[in-house]
């Protein structure tokens, strides 16, 4: 009884992520089907992985072949952001029990940005509540990118300037972020740096040499902008 | 290009084994409200801005500013949704209009 009413407490909060996970998820299913990967790895990925971005990315690195270090580093790197999520998380996701491990490994940007600001309604369980949440999400995000598998391979026209998805996606993010706070240098350091190494390294060899000089530059000027706040 | 599925397997692993640090890491190494590095919760801190400003980059990495069509599809694009997101502030409208502007503009236009 506690279950259902979880779950039917818990679905229109994820209405929205259904719409943007269903659409953006189609677009990484069509562009890994395009690069002749199976529904089964498309699924498989959407799966373990779990992450939106980083899968994204992940098509941009399958198509330069099989380069493991840069694709491991870039997900530390990508991802490092969840690590500020789990810190914020700490106390909310205390006394989970059994669902802990499953909360915290399915907390995507999305799920985060929606659980910070929902709290379970008075009787409804919230270990049952963010469980539900967070498992709507992942069935959208890997049945969007299912039905993007299954549309790419239908799909006989060249999908040429699809890719742009995930420009657009982090111009957004990059957008957003931007207003959020007066202090622009970490944003600015991360485009300087990449840019630099680009020019310097060459197409192929540039992400570790931006993320070691990101790293480098942020312990560097630690000091300064610790002073400054960041939001 | 060879996708062998060891390759894969092992490719995707490898990523999720990566997600899979970044998101168990801050409840494996703070348990019970023990205090973390200021190092660490300074590179939380400014890490997902840095991230975003080089993944934007990244995006970018094989644009060329010298050759035609000099990156016009792209500085369009991104000029609309600029635009676009600044007035609507609708996520999934900036990207769905910027994408179908630059498939437009590559297929199309130049």
């Amino acid at each position: 009884m506690k279950k259902h009413s979880a779950l039917r407490t818990a679905f229109p909060y994820t209405i929205p992520v259904l719409s943007g996970y269903v659409v953006l998820g189609a677009a990484f299913g069509i562009l890994m089907s395009k690069q002749g990967i199976s529904l089964f790895w498309i699924a498989f990925a959407s799966i373990f992985i779990y992450a939106g971005s980083m899968q994204f990315v992940a098509v941009a690195l399958l198509s330069t072949g099989f380069d493991y270090l840069s694709a491991f580093l870039m997900t530390l790197i990508i991802n490092a952001r969840h690590l500020f999520y789990g810190i914020s998380f700490l106390q909310k996701y205390k006394n989970m029990g059994k669902f802990k491990p499953y909360l915290v490994l399915s907390l995507t940007d999305e799920t985060f940005s929606l659980l910070c600001s929902t709290e379970p309604p008075d009787g409804i369980s919230a270990k049952w509540f963010y469980f539900y949440i967070s498992l709507l999400n992942h069935i959208y995000w890997v049945a969007g990118t299912v039905l993007g598998g299954i549309l790419g391979a239908l799909i006989k026209f060249d999908t040429k300037g699809l890719e742009f998805v995930l420009t657009a996606l982090f111009i957004v993010i990059f957008i957003d972020q931007w207003k959020s706070t007066k202090n622009h240098i970490p944003a600015t350091i991360g485009v300087f740096s990449t840019v630099v190494c680009r020019i310097l390294f060459g197409s192929s060899d540039f992400l570790i040499p931006s993320m070691a000089a990101i790293i480098l530059m942020l312990t560097l000027i630690r000091k300064p902008l610790e002073r400054r706040a960041i939001k | 290009m060879n996708n062998g599925n060891t390759e894969l397997f092992l490719f995707f692993s490898l990523l999720s084994l990566g997600t899979v640090v970044t998101r168990a890491l801050p409840f494996l190494v703070f348990p019970e409200n023990k205090k973390m590095p200021k190092y660490i919760k300074y590179l939380s801190d400014v890490l997902p801005y840095t991230t975003i400003g080089m993944l934007v980059v990244y995006c970018m990495k094989d644009v060329s500013l010298t050759t035609a069509p000099f990156a016009l599809p792209e500085i369009i694009s991104i000029a609309a949704i600029t635009i676009l997101h600044l007035i609507k502030k609708n996520t999934l409208l900036s990207i769905g209009i910027g994408t179908a502007l630059y498939i437009i503009l590559v297929n199309f236009v130049f």
